[in-house]
């Protein structure tokens, strides 16, 4: 930091002396202040919308088979065609997404969880603690865990999609994990940290009343970016016929039907595809406003 | 020193050369850096930053003006406007004539061609203005390659002239080096060397020894004064420290919120201040050579977004009258010819003789100025001997009447025994083959006592150990080897209950208040954690009480610390370690990151808690002048070992260890006229590393003594490390021929 | 020194160890390689199948530690084991390694130094036309999985033939068999395959780049040794090239770490879809044919790969900061 900024940083501060908003007010202002903010949790919160209310508006169920359409272009009947089975697209795209957006936010929470946990306790302890989690996080680095996934996949088929988050959300956490581990080790040397160690509270409370507080923005940063990869990996993995599994659709199975016929009737691709893309640019661009809303020195830059 | 001219060469033949073209040889040379009505400003709109607000300045040939003033003053954002190095968002007006040409708004090959050629600047921290991955000495030779059409030897050849001039040694080897090699101080050198490599004009200083202990401060102050002897350039030293422009320039400009409010000859300023804020920050610099307490400013300065419409200092001067509040006053002369201060009342003062600093009674005004003030007196004149022992002058602390005096040391109860305290760190390198390479003898054999209601200092510059040493003791675990005795219990043996229940009695207050709060918690929820963890259910009332213990208002506990200035949250640190009610309080640097207009406010606070509440404290401090005004005893300590302890009269007034002599004497006092009367010792070289300390004394690779000795008694200081002996009254220095210090 | 270099070694081999263990009893477990020879018409007898699936290590009811044992001796000899067709593991992915890494190697290289470029400039020139255009894009590009992508390229790409009337470009296999022609041929034909899947692979990997050099390049701008450039008469410029990018190219390095593993999967995804008979294509095939011993094979490799990317990583690292460089300190 320069010397102007540190100076400027103080006059902001003796600024917001006058009248302290809470942090919460602080960085919401600076989330919607942002062109991106509005517009990524605009198309986010459609996004959700349509996949939660959307198929009420619609004639035809995920399950529904029309025998008068295969593949059947766009039209009054079929707002978005059909496939070559009869089944609905719009329909069956609007399942798959509940499900892609259901699945990634569950993994993302999981897998943030689960790496502020094991990175703040292999920071804060140290020695044997840290050596045996880092060791772990290591190993689930090295495993491929597209593989690994796909080799499990037999295990989520008959509705174990639950069961699907849980192996996901265990490849999602490692690299958040060094993060938080790191920043936990820099935390750990800060004052009011030895202050509460040196007044005698104990080491777990010590994580989490004072460390894992104040890297929050980290955590729900985090976990808004690991939502679009969880996403992606679903997407990946059931676009191989390793993820969701019939009857279940997800967005990836829908792709990889789509993709077949996508030269002659591109409704069957670009609706699926184009959702799919839409929702983790909105989820990219919340993750990304929420960075620059949290920590404006960052990201954006200095201003 | 030979080629394309060296700086002897060319300094010697300034007055006939081109660039003085304007300037008749026989009158005295004109400004070689003229400042003009300098605005800067941030953002805009009504969240615009106001950080400097009509400054203006000349400095002639040779001449150094220092620039003073505390943290949001302005005094950098001005530097880096004159060298047009502010970021594009900031909106500069005014006018920087360099030798009579306008270089604000030039564009940029005009001023890429005079930055680091006729003007260049030094920056406050030097690790992190040099670029980590090239060499020093590449460094410096790009900065002669850009100005000067020289081949890529002959640069390098004078990258290592310039490291020499500024008293690298081995320079030749040292310009291979990098960065991070570097010690702050013989970084803060390179810096240097990079400044006067094309020989400028006017050089820049911007803090430059702001991040540097003192001795290695000393000997910085020394390379800027050798620098401008050959370079015969004028230096801009900008600095928070009074001391530092006391010692060093020849005029002054003090800075409060964006503008200058008295400028003059340093004797003008520091001697016969005419604003009241120059007088308050004088009177609140704790001073190494005078006994009177430091007289704390009321108030904090404004915030540059929301400034008052009348003088800036007006919510915080003791002599402000109604009209100061209708308009800011202009920077107008008074006294002595170019003494300029901006105070509407500076007449007045003037014709009084001085202005006293009294403290504002409530809903009054203070009486005419020039009466007898009881309180705080400005700085007496030049050459005040060191004046010791006796009662506090100024304000006394508010005892509580009837307190008797504590009973003689011996007498009273011993609440920190630190016996033979080490504490080895292993010592690796390298991230991609980390290995030990050494061990650092971060202690080494400390012993120490601290008594009921007694301050016992641990002073010494980074690196000394005096950190590692209350870190060891604040963990209440055995130690590596010797013992710790915490009122009365050996830490060694503590079990886990023990350790909870001594840990109600001891606590800590850090350095940097605002590291050490956690900023998302509320002043009650930290006030009242220690309160919970020892099972206290209700911590309601006691966090009030504690609160206003320590001069805030209860109404203060629903915020955040970041909503607080640092002297109110390092009081809040203060109320926590207190909630207990503590018997030993280890403090931890606890003003030195406050703004010297705060500070004395802390410290008094600290005194009268003490007082008040039979407390016994444990100081760590780098600055000698703040220990003086704070603490009973003091021990001095050098590279993991104790050189000198005793009461602080007696280890200030007669130093027995020659480390504690340099040390005293490194200290800039703010008064001109004491720092040209002082002879000063002048420590050389650098801290050696504590991985590798010397053998026998580790002092005596620096030690002036040692040069001064021969050769057997040389031999003992090489071979025999020295016992800490007594050697007076509860006075005792680790050094063979401590006796004969006083030769130094 | 050698002592720790020793133990980060070991560690490495022990991380690999268990990883492909795991990934072979998982294997193992999972997958049912039995399988592949129900519903075959004529069915095969059952001794027949048996007598396969052990001669192959494949046998369900053989213990799984019975199987492990087998397998790992002669992995710890350096033998894979067999496909679930009968040939022998280390042939078949040795020729699939090379298809790889030729992948990996063209993607890798256009992706980071395009991704490095465009971030640092696009730093430079914050706010600009340039800047915002670059973080459109390497948003939009993050937010397309590489299926969609590589589908999306091979749909422009049949588009784009059509439109000039040749098959310009090509998007199955890494070469026309039976190529005719001499050298230059034979590489423009290579050429023509290699563009849509290395776009694929390095598309994503540029837009996490540039992402990630903006900011690094952006905390550099504001740094205090930039300033000190200036201070010395440098041009903002020069200052900026010399000084900024060559010490924010020092993180991007550390970075390239985390990324290799996605690379991996991208790779994974570009081989299958575009025909590249690469390990990756093997990887998706061989859960699809229930191969429990290339399984575990690929896993070592990819173990193996992001344990080297790493190390190569604190290499560079090294190698451009000298902080951490050895034998620095004089």
């Amino acid at each position: 930091m320069s010397v102007t900024d540190e100076e400027l940083a103080e006059q902001h501060e003796a600024g917001d002396r006058l009248g302290a908003p809470s942090r919460l007010r602080v960085v919401a202002g600076r989330f919607f202040g942002s062109f991106q903010g509005r517009a990524g949790f605009a198309l986010l919160a459609l996004m959700f919308l349509l996949a939660f209310a959307g198929p009420f508006l619609g004639r035809w169920s995920y399950t529904d088979r029309d025998f008068t359409a295969f593949l059947a272009p766009p039209s009054a009947d079929h707002w978005w065609g059909t496939l070559q089975t009869g089944a609905d697209v719009y329909a069956v795209t609007l399942r798959g997404m509940r499900r892609s957006l259901v699945v990634g936010l569950l993994a993302a929470v999981v897998g943030t969880t689960l790496a502020a946990v094991v990175g703040a306790f292999a920071g804060y302890f140290a020695g044997w603690t840290d050596r045996a989690l880092t060791w772990v996080t290591d190993l689930l680095l090295v495993l491929p865990a597209f593989l690994i996934l796909a080799v499990m996949s037999p295990l989520f088929a008959s509705g174990q999609w639950p069961l699907f988050v849980l192996v996901l959300a265990l490849f999602l956490w490692m690299v958040t994990s060094k993060i938080v581990r790191g920043v936990t080790i820099s935390l750990r040397e800060r004052e009011f940290v030895y202050a509460a160690r040196f007044m005698g509270v104990r080491p777990t409370t010590v994580i989490f009343r004072h460390i894992l507080p104040n890297m929050s923005s980290l955590l729900v940063v985090d976990a808004t970016l690991n939502v679009s990869a969880a996403i992606l990996t679903e997407t990946s993995l059931s676009y191989f016929g390793f993820g969701i599994q019939p009857p279940d659709v997800s967005l990836g199975s829908l792709i990889a039907d789509g993709t077949r016929t996508a030269l002659y009737a591109p409704w069957t691709f670009w609706f699926c595809a184009g959702l799919l893309v839409v929702t983790v640019l909105a989820v990219n661009m919340v993750g990304d406003s929420l960075r620059d809303a949290f920590d404006p020195a960052s990201g954006r830059g200095r201003r | 020193m030979k080629g394309y001219g060296g700086l002897r060469a060319e300094s010697a033949g300034r007055p006939g050369t081109g660039r003085a073209d304007r300037d008749d040889p026989a009158e005295p040379p004109g400004p070689v850096l003229e400042v003009t009505d300098l605005h800067v400003t941030f953002g805009a709109g009504a969240g615009a930053v106001r950080a400097v607000r009509g400054v203006s300045y000349a400095v002639r040939p040779g001449e150094v003006l220092g620039v003073v003033g505390e943290s949001g003053s302005g005094k950098s954002v001005t530097s880096l406007a004159v060298m047009g190095l502010l970021p594009p968002h900031a909106r500069v007006t005014g006018s920087v004539r360099l030798h009579g040409r306008e270089i604000l708004g030039a564009d940029e090959k005009t001023l890429s061609a005079v930055r680091g050629g006729t003007i260049s600047m030094v920056f406050q921290d030097p690790l992190s203005a040099l670029t980590p991955v090239y060499r020093v000495g590449d460094q410096i030779a790009e900065a002669v390659r850009i100005h000067r059409r020289v081949s890529r030897r002959d640069a390098a050849r004078r990258a290592v002239e310039l490291l020499d001039l500024v008293g690298i040694p081995d320079a030749a080897r040292r310009a291979r080096a990098f960065p991070h090699e570097f010690s702050g101080g013989m970084r803060q050198r390179v810096m240097i060397a990079m400044a006067i490599a094309n020989d400028p004009d006017v050089i820049l200083c911007d803090e430059p020894t702001t991040a540097l202990d003192v001795t290695v401060q000393a000997q910085v102050l020394e390379v800027l004064r050798r620098a401008r002897r050959e370079t015969g350039a004028a230096i801009v030293l900008i600095t928070h420290d009074l001391g530092v422009v006391a010692g060093s320039a020849d005029r002054v400009m003090v800075m409060y919120a964006g503008r200058p409010v008295e400028a003059g000859t340093v004797d003008d300023v520091y001697l016969r201040p005419r604003m009241p804020y120059t007088a308050g920050l004088l009177a609140a610099v704790p001073r190494l050579d005078a006994a009177e307490r430091p007289v704390p400013i009321e108030g904090t300065p404004p915030s540059p977004a929301a400034l008052p419409p009348g003088c800036p200092f007006e919510p915080r001067c003791p002599l402000a009258v109604p009209a100061c509040a209708a308009a800011e006053p202009a920077l107008e002369p008074v006294g002595s010819p170019g003494h300029l201060a901006a105070c509407i009342r500076a007449e007045e003062i003037e014709a009084a003789g001085g202005a006293p600093l009294a403290a504002r009674p409530p809903g009054a005004l203070p009486a005419e100025a020039g009466a007898e003030a009881a309180a705080g007196v400005l700085p007496a004149g030049a050459g005040v001997p060191a004046r010791t022992g006796g009662a506090f002058g100024g304000r006394a602390p508010e005892e509580p009447g009837g307190r008797a005096a504590p009973p003689p040391r011996r007498d009273r109860e011993v609440v920190l025994a630190v016996d033979d305290l080490v504490r080895y760190y292993p010592l690796t390198k390298g991230t991609l083959l980390r290995r030990r390479i050494g061990t650092v003898r971060a202690v080494d054999g400390v012993s120490f006592d601290v008594r009921e209601r007694e301050t016992l200092a641990l002073v010494g510059e980074s690196g000394c150990g005096k950190t590692t040493t209350l870190m060891e003791i604040l963990r209440l675990a055995g130690p590596q080897h010797g013992t710790v005795t915490v009122l009365g219990r050996d830490t060694a043996a503590l079990g886990a209950r023990d350790r909870m229940a001594i840990r109600r009695d001891l606590q800590v207050v850090f350095q940097d208040p605002m590291a050490s709060l956690d900023p998302r918690m509320t002043v009650y929820d930290i006030v009242a954690e220690p309160l919970r963890t020892h099972g206290i259910r209700r911590p309601g009332p006691r966090v009030r009480e504690l609160l206003r213990l320590v001069g805030l208002e209860p109404g203060h506990a629903a915020r955040h610390p970041q909503d607080f200035s640092g002297g109110q949250r390092q009081r809040v640190g203060i109320a926590r370690a207190l909630a207990l009610e503590p018997r030993l309080v280890v403090l931890d640097e606890p003003v030195s990151a406050l703004d010297v207009s705060i500070r004395a406010g802390v410290l008094d606070l600290l005194t009268d808690l003490k007082a008040r509440l039979g407390l016994s404290y444990l100081f760590v401090a780098h600055d000698l002048a703040v220990v003086r005004h704070l603490a009973d005893r003091v021990a001095v300590m050098y590279l993991g070992v104790i050189a000198e302890i005793g009461r602080v009269e007696r280890v200030y007034a007669a130093p027995l260890h020659p480390y504690t002599r340099a040390l005293l004497s490194a200290v800039p006092v703010p008064d001109p006229g004491v720092e040209r009367s002082r002879g000063h010792v002048l420590l050389e070289g650098d801290l050696p590393s504590p991985a590798d300390p010397p053998s026998g004394c580790r002092f005596r690779t620096r030690c002036p003594l040692f040069r001064m000795l021969g050769g057997s008694e040389r031999a003992r200081c090489v071979d025999e490390r020295p016992p800490l002996r007594m050697l007076g009254d509860d006075h005792a220095a680790s050094c063979h021929f401590a006796e004969r210090s006083g030769a130094v | 020194m050698a002592g720790f270099l020793f133990r980060r070694l070991l560690n490495y081999l022990a991380l690999i160890a268990v990883a492909t263990s795991l990934a072979y009893a998982l294997a193992a477990t999972a997958l049912n390689p039995r399988a592949n020879y129900e519903g075959r018409n004529p069915p095969i007898p059952p001794a027949v199948v048996d007598a396969r699936l052990a001669e192959l290590n494949l046998d369900d009811r053989t213990p799984l530690p019975e199987r492990y044992l087998r397998w790992a001796s002669g992995v710890v000899r350096g033998d894979f084991g067999r496909t679930v067709t009968g040939g022998s593991v280390n042939q078949d992915l040795g020729r699939r390694i090379g298809v790889t890494l030729r992948l990996i190697t063209a993607g890798l290289l256009l992706g980071s130094v395009t991704g490095v470029l465009v971030g640092a400039y696009a730093a430079v020139r914050q706010y600009g036309p340039f800047d915002r255009l670059s973080t459109g894009v390497s948003f939009a590009v993050l937010a397309v999985p590489t299926v969609v992508l590589a589908n999306i390229l091979i749909i422009a790409a049949v588009w784009f033939n059509y439109l000039v009337g040749a098959h310009v470009l090509l998007v199955s296999g890494e070469a026309t068999p039976g190529m005719p022609g001499g050298f230059a041929a034979q590489a423009a034909d290579r050429l023509r395959h290699l563009v849509l899947p290395t776009l694929s692979l390095s598309l994503g990997l540029a837009a996490v780049y540039s992402r990630y050099q903006r900011n690094m390049m952006l905390d550099v701008l504001g740094a205090d040794f930039v300033r000190t450039a200036m201070a010395k008469g440098l041009r903002r410029r020069t200052a900026l090239v010399r000084h900024a990018l060559r010490t924010a190219l020092i993180p991007a390095v550390t970075y390239f770490a985390f990324t290799f593993g996605a690379l991996l999967v991208g790779t994974t995804f570009t081989e299958k879809i575009f025909g590249w008979h690469g390990m990756g294509e093997q990887l998706v095939n061989s859960i699809s044919a229930n191969d429990v011993n290339t399984v575990a094979a690929i896993s070592c490799f990819a173990a193996l790969a992001v344990l080297a990317a790493a190390l190569a990583s604190d290499l560079m690292h090294a190698v451009l900061d000298p902080r951490v460089r050895m034998g620095a300190d004089r």
